[in-house]
């Protein structure tokens, strides 16, 4: 009777052990997401170099007024291989509104990448030493903010964006935001 | 040979730590440097501080830490602008707040569980080892102690 009792409990924690396994394997930011405290709070300032567009700065100032999404990315990051095909048929066919923040990278590296996998980006500011990405809470590539028409950080997503992802969670939530004034 | 091997290895950990010169302005900067760098977390390698880790993260957040630190500013008011940011996850100490009442007292409720099984088995065990004895048992138990032949036998 007591031996049950044993298996019972050996049971119940492999079956949790095995679905953490499981939940860990299918969301690649389960393991790493960290809440962010700037959710609900003012996006941080910036002043960064245009990669694209030499002289230009690139600042969340320019797009008050518009919901946008920043997408942190490097050439170095393999996730971000990943999600820029559909990064680039969002803001080609979707018209989403998406600013990079290129991030640790090295200039022709960064470009090339733009080459390759096309170019999703209204504009890409150049971080290589990490200003930027601190003040935003940034720890790991790709991270992307979904951001009010107030400047409002509203969302943060870590790791690749899917179709899925879109579709289930920040496509209807940049419809929601567009709808707010 | 073995055991002075291991215990190298062990005092050696030491080693693992990132190698960096800073320049301070004075000693106080220095430990409070140090010691925010001990303190807080490595978001990425969850299991380091900011000081014993490789990880690029680790490096930018250690120089946010060495500027601020070389602007003056206070511990608190660095531990501030990094909680700001990455939450109470940067830190190793985090204050007890309703999110991570559980981590501070999940220890004890661990605690009071497993102790609670303990009791539980030990009573268990007690009951049922509850033998009773008679005279004649005790007489054989003695005989056999002396080294006497078992009288039953």
């Amino acid at each position: 009777m007591k031996r049950w009792g044993v298996l019972i409990g050996f049971l119940v924690v492999a079956l949790l052990l095995t679905a953490g396994i499981y939940m860990a394997g299918r969301d690649p930011g389960f393991t790493r997401a960290i809440p962010s405290p700037l959710i609900g709070k003012p996006a941080p300032a910036f002043a960064l170099p245009d990669l694209l567009v030499a002289g230009n700065t690139v600042s969340p100032a320019d797009y008050l007024g518009k919901v946008w999404l920043l997408n942190v990315w490097g050439s170095w990051c393999p996730e971000c291989w990943k999600e820029h095909g559909y990064l680039a048929t969002l803001s080609r066919e979707h018209g989403v509104l998406i600013v990079g923040l290129n991030w640790r990278d090295e200039r022709e590296d960064a470009l090339n990448m733009l080459r390759r996998a096309g170019n999703p980006y209204a504009a890409i500011a150049v971080d290589p030493h990490s200003n930027a990405a601190v003040d935003w809470g940034v720890y790991g590539a790709p991270e992307s903010f979904v951001v009010d028409k107030q400047g409002v950080i509203r969302r943060k997503f870590v790791g690749a964006i899917s179709p899925q992802v879109w579709a289930t969670d920040l496509g209807p939530l940049l419809k929601q935001l567009a709808a707010e004034n | 040979m073995r055991w002075t091997l291991l215990l190298s290895l062990l005092l050696s950990a030491g080693v693992w730590a990132v190698a960096e010169v800073r320049e301070f302005d004075s000693p106080e900067q220095e430990d409070r440097y140090r010691e925010l760098t001990e303190e807080l977390r490595c978001t990425v390698c969850q299991n380091q501080n900011i000081a014993d880790s490789n990880a690029e993260l680790a490096g930018d957040l250690r120089d946010k830490t060495y500027r601020m630190v070389r602007e003056g500013k206070s511990k608190g008011e660095i531990k501030d602008f990094m909680v700001a940011r990455y939450g109470n996850f940067v830190l190793y100490d985090p204050p007890v707040t309703a999110g991570t009442l559980l981590l501070w007292v999940g220890p004890f409720l661990f605690l009071v569980f497993g102790g609670w099984l303990l009791l539980r088995l030990l009573r268990r065990r007690r009951d049922r080892t509850a033998v009773t004895v008679d005279e004649a048992q005790l007489r054989r138990a003695a005989a056999l102690l002396r080294g006497d032949e078992d009288p039953k036998a």
